[in-house]
């Protein structure tokens, strides 16, 4: 078991994968031109991760902005994470959003609308 | 022909412009300005809710540039791949504009799919985003089609365009979002 990380740069998230815990975070900014190629680790580390997750997968999704190229790789890693739970791992998605940041909010819902997987919305402060 | 730069600088004047830039856009140039108008967005003291709707649009659209860019013209001269891009903020409405090079071919095809955006209530804006979202088409960049959606379901406004006939291959395809507060 391991921890993977990415550190965050002004246009991608920094990313903690805790294996051995079975806890995922995705924390920053996510507006790279090119998303397919920065989140392709974390979609290979998530597949791996499913052949012998944890009893309990957490998942912090915290973001304070993201792209639509950024949308539909988020939406790929929350597919794997379904995969996951459907696995046996239980999965928990938390998602951050700042009070009054209503788009950041409806994001949340709209992935919260596609994605089978308990979705917990959670205000912050600004 | 001379330019005439006090004309220049009394239209950018009168129409409050922050920031403009001409010419071809590149990954730095993009962090370039989106670090200078975080700045000015924070010197401005706005709401958090509206800065960051700013921010959003703001990256769509220069995005949206930036991938048109390599998709109509690697092979073009740098006039062809030159594009503008301004932002501007007049009686509490920021208005961002773009305008980029676009061969006439895709013409109908863009213009019909913006069309099709405004015609959308919100209420339906989010669930073809939904859908569009979950499609499982990619584009090579990842876009995949929802960058006119986000930025037509974030600033509540119809999508204002307009194609300019250049000559036998090219338009010149301008857009105006405005943001109101």
């Amino acid at each position: 078991m391991e921890t993977i990380s990415i550190e965050g740069t002004p246009k991608t998230p920094t990313i903690t994968f805790d294996t051995g815990k079975g806890f995922l975070e995705i924390k920053g900014r996510s507006i790279p031109e090119n998303s397919i190629e920065f989140y392709k680790p974390l979609v290979d580390w998530l597949e791996k991760y499913a052949a012998k997750p944890q009893a309990a997968t957490n998942v912090n999704i915290q973001l304070e902005y993201f792209n639509t190229s950024s949308s539909k790789c988020i939406l790929d890693v929350f597919k794997k994470l379904e995969a996951i739970n459907k696995g046996g791992s239980q999965v928990v998605i938390n998602w951050y959003y700042e009070e009054d940041d209503e788009d950041m909010l409806e994001a949340g819902e709209d992935y919260q609308a596609i994605i089978n997987v308990p979705f917990k919305m959670v205000q912050v402060e600004e | 022909m001379m330019l005439d730069i006090y004309d220049f600088y009394d239209k950018m004047e009168r129409n409050n412009i922050m920031l403009s830039f001409k010419g071809d856009i590149t990954s730095e140039l993009l962090t370039s300005i989106l670090q200078i108008m975080e700045s000015k967005l924070d010197n401005l003291q706005e709401e958090p809710k509206i800065k960051k709707k700013v921010y959003n649009v703001l990256v769509e659209c220069l995005q949206n540039l930036y991938h048109h860019m390599d998709e109509v013209a690697p092979e073009q001269n740098d006039k062809i791949r030159s594009a503008i891009f301004m932002i501007g903020k007049l009686d509490n409405q920021y208005n961002i504009i773009t305008g980029n090079y676009i061969k006439n071919e895709n013409v109908s095809g863009l213009k019909k799919r913006l069309e099709d955006i405004n015609l959308l209530t919100k209420e339906e804006l989010k669930e073809y985003y939904k859908a569009v979202l979950n499609n499982g088409e990619m584009s090579l960049k990842g876009g995949g089609g929802l960058g006119m959606i986000d930025i037509a379901r974030k600033t509540g406004e119809k999508l204002n365009f307009n194609f300019a006939p250049v000559d036998d291959t090219f338009s010149f395809f301008t857009l105006n979002i405005k943001i109101s507060q």
